[in-house]
Order: C-alpha cells, then sequence, then structure tokens
C-alpha cells in the first residue's frame, strides 16, 4: 500500500446553490508524479483540491489516498498524509511566530516536543527560511510568506504536497525561488495554477479541467501544443514556448 | 475606519513584545493571568463613588510596565484609542446624579462626576493591566493558561479565535473602507447609504476568510485543541509573584491607602 497514490473515481460536487463544480472527474497520480492541474476561473480545481484532504465531501464517487477513502472518519490520517498549501499565505499564518506556525501540525499530530524541534528546522531549511523561524509570520514579504505556508505542510512530513496557486503575488525572484524548491521535493505534487510557466517546469503531467470534467490529461509537451484543446478550454500557450512577440522568432 | 483597523492592527504587536525577555517574561504564563484576574476583580469590587481608593492600584500596572520594559507610550496609545467607548459609558452619570458629594474646598463634586471618574480610573486600570498582560505573555499563552487552570477547552479555543478574527475583521475592513474612500470623491460617496451594504458585505467576507482558515487549521490537524509545548513551570518565583501582588491587593482594598498616606503626611507636617 502507497499513501502516495491519489485516485479520482467519477468525482462529482454540487454546491448548496445548485452550481455542479465537478461533473464525473476521474484520475490516478502515482507515487512521486508531479502534476498540474489547470484550467479557466470556475473550472472547478480549488473544488477539486478540497476533495483530495476532506475539506469538501463528494456528491457522488470518490477520492482515495492509497487504500483509504477520504471519508469523514479517515480525516486524520489523510490530512497527515496530504499536506494542503492554500492560495493566501496568510489564510494559513496565525501563529505569533513562524516556528510556532510551522510547529502546530506537529504539535496536532501529538510528535514529542524535541521532535517538533527537528521537523520544524527540517522544513524551514528545506524552504530556505530557516532565518526567518522568530519573526512574527505578518512582517514577512509575500515570498517569505508562501515559503513559511509551504514549510506548515512540511513539516508534517506529508507524503502528497496539494498547493493552490503557489506562485500568485510573487515577484519574479520569489517566483524563481520557489520554483527550484518545487523542483527539488521527491513528494508527489499536485499543482492548482494559471502560471503556465511554472507548471511546465515544475510538472511532468497535465490535467487540465473545464466546466468541471476533465478536458485532457497527459503529458506539458502534447497538452500545450494543442492550441484548439487551448483555446477552447480557455488557455493558452506557456509564454516560455510562444515566439519572440518582438523578433517573432519562434521559442 | 482605517484608523480604527489600523489601532488594532497594531495590538497585534503586544504579541511581539511578549517575546522580549524580562523576569515578568520569564514568570509562568498561569501566575500572571492569576494575579491579573485578582487585580481586577479587586479594582471592580469598589463602590461607585470610592476614587481615592482606586487611585493607588496604578502601581501594579506601573511596577509590571517597568520590571518588564515594555514601552508605556505605546500602552498608553492604546489606552487612549479606547477612551471615547469608555467616555460614551460613562457619559450619562454627571447627568443622572446631582447629589454633592465630596467637596475640594469650595467645589462641590456630585455623585455623578465621581462615579464617571471612578468608571474611567477603573477602566485604565483593568484595560491598562490587560494589555499589560497580553504585552508580557502573548495571548496563546494566556489561552493556554487559561486551559491549564481548568478553564474549559472550548472556551479557551474559542478566545483565541475570537483574538485571531479580530484582526481578520480588522484587514478586511481596512481594504473595503481604502476602496470606498478612493473612489468616494469628497465626500459624496460616504454616506450612510454605502456604509450599510459595507457593513454587510465585510461580516460575508470576514465569514469566508474565517473559513478559509479554519480549512487551513484543520488541514494541519487542530481539532480544537491548542497543543503546546510546557516551557515553564509554577515554581518559586510565581509563588512569590502571587502571593506578594495578593497581599498587597488585599491591603489596599481593606484601607485607602491614599487617605492613609494623606494622614501621614498632614501627621508629620503638623
Amino acid at each position: 500500500m502507497s499513501h502516495h497514490v491519489v485516485e479520482a473515481r467519477n468525482l462529482r460536487h454540487v454546491y448548496a446553490d445548485g452550481t455542479v463544480a465537478l461533473d464525473g472527474v476521474s484520475f490516478r497520480i502515482t507515487h512521486g508524479e508531479s502534476v498540474g492541474i489547470i484550467g479557466a476561473n470556475g473550472a472547478g480545481k480549488s473544488t477539486l483540491l478540497q476533495h483530495l484532504n476532506g475539506h469538501l465531501s463528494a456528491t457522488d464517487g470518490e477520492v482515495r489516498i492509497g487504500d483509504i477513502p477520504v471519508v469523514k472518519g479517515t480525516l486524520r490520517e489523510i490530512r497527515r498524509s496530504v499536506g494542503m498549501v492554500f492560495q493566501d499565505a496568510d489564510d494559513q499564518l496565525f501563529m505569533p511566530t513562524v516556528r510556532d506556525d510551522v510547529a502546530f501540525g506537529p504539535r496536532n499530530l501529538g510528535i514529542p516536543p524535541h521532535d517538533v524541534e527537528t521537523c520544524v528546522a527540517d522544513a524551514l531549511e528545506q524552504v530556505g527560511a530557516a532565518h526567518l523561524c522568530d519573526r512574527p509570520p505578518y512582517r514577512l514579504s509575500g515570498g517569505e510568506k508562501k515559503r513559511v505556508a509551504i514549510a506548515t505542510v512540511l513539516s508534517m512530513t506529508p507524503d502528497i504536497l496539494v498547493m493552490d496557486e503557489p506562485t500568485s503575488g510573487l515577484d519574479p525572484h520569489a517566483r524563481r525561488q520557489l520554483i527550484a524548491i518545487l523542483k527539488n521535493f521527491q513528494h508527489t505534487k499536485i499543482i492548482a495554477s494559471h502560471d503556465l510557466d511554472m507548471i511546465l517546469e515544475v510538472c511532468s503531467r497535465i490535467v487540465i479541467l473545464s466546466d468541471g470534467s476533465v478536458m485532457a490529461d497527459g503529458e506539458p509537451g502534447h497538452i500545450f501544443n494543442n492550441s484548439e484543446l487551448l483555446a477552447e478550454c480557455r488557455l493558452e500557450m506557456p509564454l516560455s514556448m510562444q515566439g519572440c512577440p518582438i523578433c517573432s522568432r519562434p521559442a | 475606519m482605517p484608523s480604527i483597523a489600523a489601532a488594532v492592527l497594531e495590538i497585534k504587536q503586544l504579541d511581539e513584545l511578549a517575546r522580549c525577555d524580562s523576569p515578568i517574561h520569564r514568570l509562568d504564563a498561569r501566575a500572571k493571568v492569576l494575579v491579573a484576574i485578582i487585580f481586577c476583580g479587586t479594582v471592580m469590587s469598589f463602590g461607585t463613588h470610592d476614587l481615592s481608593a482606586l487611585l493607588p492600584f496604578f502601581i501594579f500596572p506601573a511596577v509590571m510596565i517597568a520590571r518588564s520594559n515594555l514601552p508605556p507610550l505605546f500602552i498608553l496609545k492604546k489606552m487612549a484609542f479606547l477612551c471615547p467607548f469608555v467616555f460614551i459609558v460613562a457619559l450619562f452619570n454627571p447627568a443622572l446624579d446631582r447629589t454633592i458629594v465630596v467637596h475640594l474646598g469650595s467645589v462641590g463634586i456630585s455623585g455623578g462626576w465621581m462615579s464617571f471618574f471612578s468608571i474611567v480610573v477603573r477602566f485604565f486600570l483593568t484595560a491598562g493591566t490587560a494589555l499589560v498582560l497580553v504585552g508580557v505573555t502573548g495571548f496563546v499563552a494566556i489561552c493556554q493558561a487559561l486551559e491549564q487552570m481548568g478553564v474549559p477547552q472550548v472556551f479557551a479555543a474559542q478566545l483565541l479565535f475570537l483574538y485571531r478574527y479580530i484582526f481578520v475583521l480588522a484587514e478586511e475592513g481596512k481594504r473595503m473602507s481604502s476602496a470606498r474612500e478612493l473612489r468616494a470623491y469628497g465626500s459624496a460617496g460616504l454616506g450612510i447609504a454605502s456604509f450599510s451594504p459595507m457593513i454587510g458585505y465585510l461580516l460575508l467576507r470576514t465569514w469566508s476568510r474565517a473559513e478559509r482558515i479554519h480549512m487551513a487549521m484543520r488541514a494541519r490537524g487542530f481539532d480544537g485543541a491548542f497543543q503546546a509545548p510546557a516551557t515553564s513551570h509554577f515554581g518559586k518565583a510565581e509563588m512569590m509573584h502571587l502571593i506578594g501582588w495578593t497581599m498587597l491587593f488585599a491591603f489596599m482594598r481593606a484601607e485607602n491607602m491614599s487617605r492613609l498616606l494623606g494622614t501621614l503626611i498632614l501627621g508629620s507636617l503638623s
């Protein structure tokens, strides 16, 4: 059994107002894969991510992490296994110091205090934020907050990392730093984003969602060269694959 | 609204001050919380006209500020921000109770004015102590101390959420208010017509943000209890802090120190 496998089977989600956010989504993500979930606004990306660690319950179908179905009774184990990084780092950081924030998850897991310290140090080290450990989170820059938010999840040593728009709001340097960090992770990664260039760099597989359904699932090179498919899903080729806008030289 | 929101957000700095090091900071949170509760209880137990007996109680926040190296101006500024609310509470007392109860030379002071000042002094004492307590302990540690002292976990968690969400509300309010003012073009768009829906929308936005924060906490294994390592214990220093201050409060409650001091000074002069 591997906790690194994520499987959605005919997943359907209908919100209370009748909006069908997911309509029969199925995929299987295996150990170590790095998968980008892309799609237009309202395609169902965030809803899908919220199903992966049980924030939302399926109207129909199911999600499994390894052999465990994501249901109310398994949430503790699921959340230990699936680390979720939210789009707005401010939603994730609420303790007085970075150290306390990164320690929040391990303490909830009942890890002994000495080991919590090690988890915190390791997690901050992985994202290059060890020097920030005594700072209050609300005093950090956007890039620092994002890295610390990732550390808060890494400290729980998850098998799977789920990230919602990890590069949104970052300056080019902070974005580049974050991409380097993400590329180094050996976890199974599921990243929802509109930053198609980042997806192209970090992910080895892409799932396109449109109106709550999977429109395509495959390699980035194959999908990003299908202009018709991208246009149909209100997407476009990553900038790095497009020709130079000044001299028209092909990429 | 931005100034109110900014003032609320500045309170976060108290948590930063709580990470400083001083003999008071090093005390176990339970001792500090207990002493603060006893202090507030004692202050509130005085009658509405007992103004002079309250004044010596300022020694407690003053000593705490001095021994913990908290910036007194910062604390005073935070209290000044709350002053209008207290004045509104006490405003009608002078009008309702006009009976002269004290004479200062030839000037008669009514019971209403005495109770007005009594409310203001009590506010400065209790609010000042609360701010100092957060500044030397940190809000999270206070909630943990309450839980250790037997306060139900649900209550301690609610208190912590309240503290967290006040800032969420202030941040959202600040953003919305700035957006409104930038498009108000003078006072044209600042009336009640735009204010009322803004308040409703602020509640919904805050609600939505609070849900996301809660979601993020649940994702990290939060199940209603704040887990924290036991970093200090209730030892000799804590016991001395508790007993020393409690005895002083009891003495100041039994004896009017201001009157006692006045009698002593007048006695030595005559």
